[in-house]
């Protein structure tokens, strides 16, 4: 039997799947319903499904599906450890679950957590435990305020974790604000990779540490090409993160934004959905647009055919834009969700009826 | 003995919650012992570090812990302690 295609929408209200049957994307199944799913991730090692639930009340909580949805399973909350401090008499405890990753082919069990205020947690059994990674924890710079610090939040996050697919032990994380880290031995140790990054926001704009990054990602086929969305602009290296170019479009248009989508071919092609400025956080003119580079950001090309162009207000979060082959698709927060099977180049709205939407996924049943 | 009655919101996650009988000097006892009926309940109420998360409130006769931190306040025979989810939403 063909596989279905499948897109998964994290919402403010739930987790929605939809489908694509014969053409037409519809919404298949609506998953717990009422509940801000922040976080939709499948670890395709294994297909399960994973839902953090960001709840209002009750903390946050963490349910995988082994069966694509058909039941939940809910695992221990990650914890911070007894007396571990953000800051000086400042206890650390769970704010956010923001990213997950696994950790690679060859280390199956492992999954990586990306968390608010900062922590970076591991598991080794598919997620039932997490433990805290205590080396970038206790790196100097995390306990600085000046370097690691709340940025739209109270809390600094890590929001992106990329493992570089020759070499599982080699991991970079992203984080608002503090920049990005790498690891080489699996998290033991942790060096800051952002030379030729801006904090204009900063004294020192280029601090060693300090720098908001908004989403990071690498191109698979070439992994020493990486991209991020800065709150500062659009950033490139092409030699793993030891330094990063400004890419910044010239004509002013994709610039600031947080959503980025990156082809897992192409090294020289990518996706942001821009915004003007970060006191106004708009689309430019109120009208939306999607802005593609096809060399390595030299030049932005704005897609529109299919957008709202006239007092559009959606902004799209750095976890709601994702690729698969020549499908993308975003959610805004205004509950708008747009796809587009031929890179970008002409969009359909799948429903201008859903709650902010937090996350989304391509998978397939 | 005091009796440990919880916000209804709660049963989406513990179908079998009621009104419990527990026997505690604080809160913090009575809540450790509520856990023993309802695994898993107190990370919905409390964070990892014990305090009482943000958005929910523990009332002891009628008022509003003093406590949110350690879960220390003083227990009577016969308390009623009530949980609810503070007003915030959307």
């Amino acid at each position: 039997m063909p596989s279905t295609q499948l897109l998964l929408v994290g919402t403010s209200k739930g987790l929605i799947v939809f489908e694509k049957r014969e053409a037409a994307w519809t919404i298949k199944d609506v998953h717990f319903v009422g509940m801000p799913v922040a976080l939709i991730y499948e670890d395709e090692r294994t297909q399960t499904w994973w839902a953090g639930i960001a709840h209002r009340h009750w903390g946050q909580k963490l349910h995988y599906s082994n069966d694509q949805g058909k039941t939940w399973q809910a695992v221990p909350t990650p914890k911070y450890p007894k007396d571990t401090f953000v800051y000086p008499n400042r206890p650390a405890t769970l704010k956010k679950i923001w990213v997950m990753q696994h950790a690679g082919p060859d280390k199956p069990g492992g999954l990586w957590l990306g968390t608010e205020p900062g922590g970076l947690f591991y598991s080794d059994n598919n997620g039932q435990s997490f433990e805290l990674v205590e080396a970038l924890w206790n790196h100097p710079s995390r306990q600085d305020q000046n370097q690691w610090f709340g940025a739209g939040r109270d809390f600094p996050f890590i929001h992106s974790i990329v493992i570089d697919p020759r070499d599982s032990d080699h991991v970079y994380i992203a984080v608002s604000c503090a920049g990005v880290f790498e690891t080489k031995d699996a998290g033991t140790s942790w060096e800051p990779r952002n030379k030729g990054l801006i904090a204009a926001y900063l004294p020192n704009p280029a601090a060693e540490v300090g720098h908001d990054p908004h989403r990071m990602l690498l191109c698979p086929a070439e992994p020493d090409v990486i991209w991020q969305q800065n709150h500062c602009g659009i950033f490139r290296s092409t030699d793993a993160g030891l330094s990063w170019d400004n890419v910044t479009d010239s004509n002013g248009l994709a610039d600031y934004g947080f959503a980025l989508a990156v082809d897992h071919e192409n090294p020289a092609r990518a996706w942001v959905i821009p915004a003007i400025s970060d006191e106004v956080r708009v689309a430019q003119d109120l009208a939306l647009c999607v802005c593609v580079t096809e060399d390595g950001g030299k030049n932005w090309q704005a897609l529109r055919e299919g957008l709202p162009q006239n007092h559009s207000f959606d902004i799209v979060f750095r976890h709601s834009f994702c690729n698969a082959g020549d499908t993308l698709a975003f959610g805004s927060t205004t509950g708008n969700l747009f796809l587009s099977e031929n890179n970008g180049q002409n969009w359909q709205c799948l429903s201008h009826n859903l709650p902010r939407i937090d996350s989304l996924i391509f998978t397939h049943s | 003995m005091q009796t440990i009655k919880c916000t209804g919101a709660l049963r989406r996650f513990f179908p079998n919650l009621k009104d419990e009988a527990v026997r505690g000097s604080t809160v913090a006892e009575a809540i450790q012992q509520f856990e023993s009926h309802y695994p898993g309940i107190s990370d919905y109420l409390l964070d990892e570090q014990g305090a009482l998360r943000k958005h929910v409130n523990i009332f002891v006769g009628g008022e509003l812990i003093q406590d949110r931190v350690h879960l220390q306040d003083p227990l009577q025979d016969s308390s009623e302690i009530l949980i609810f989810q503070a007003l915030s939403g959307g």
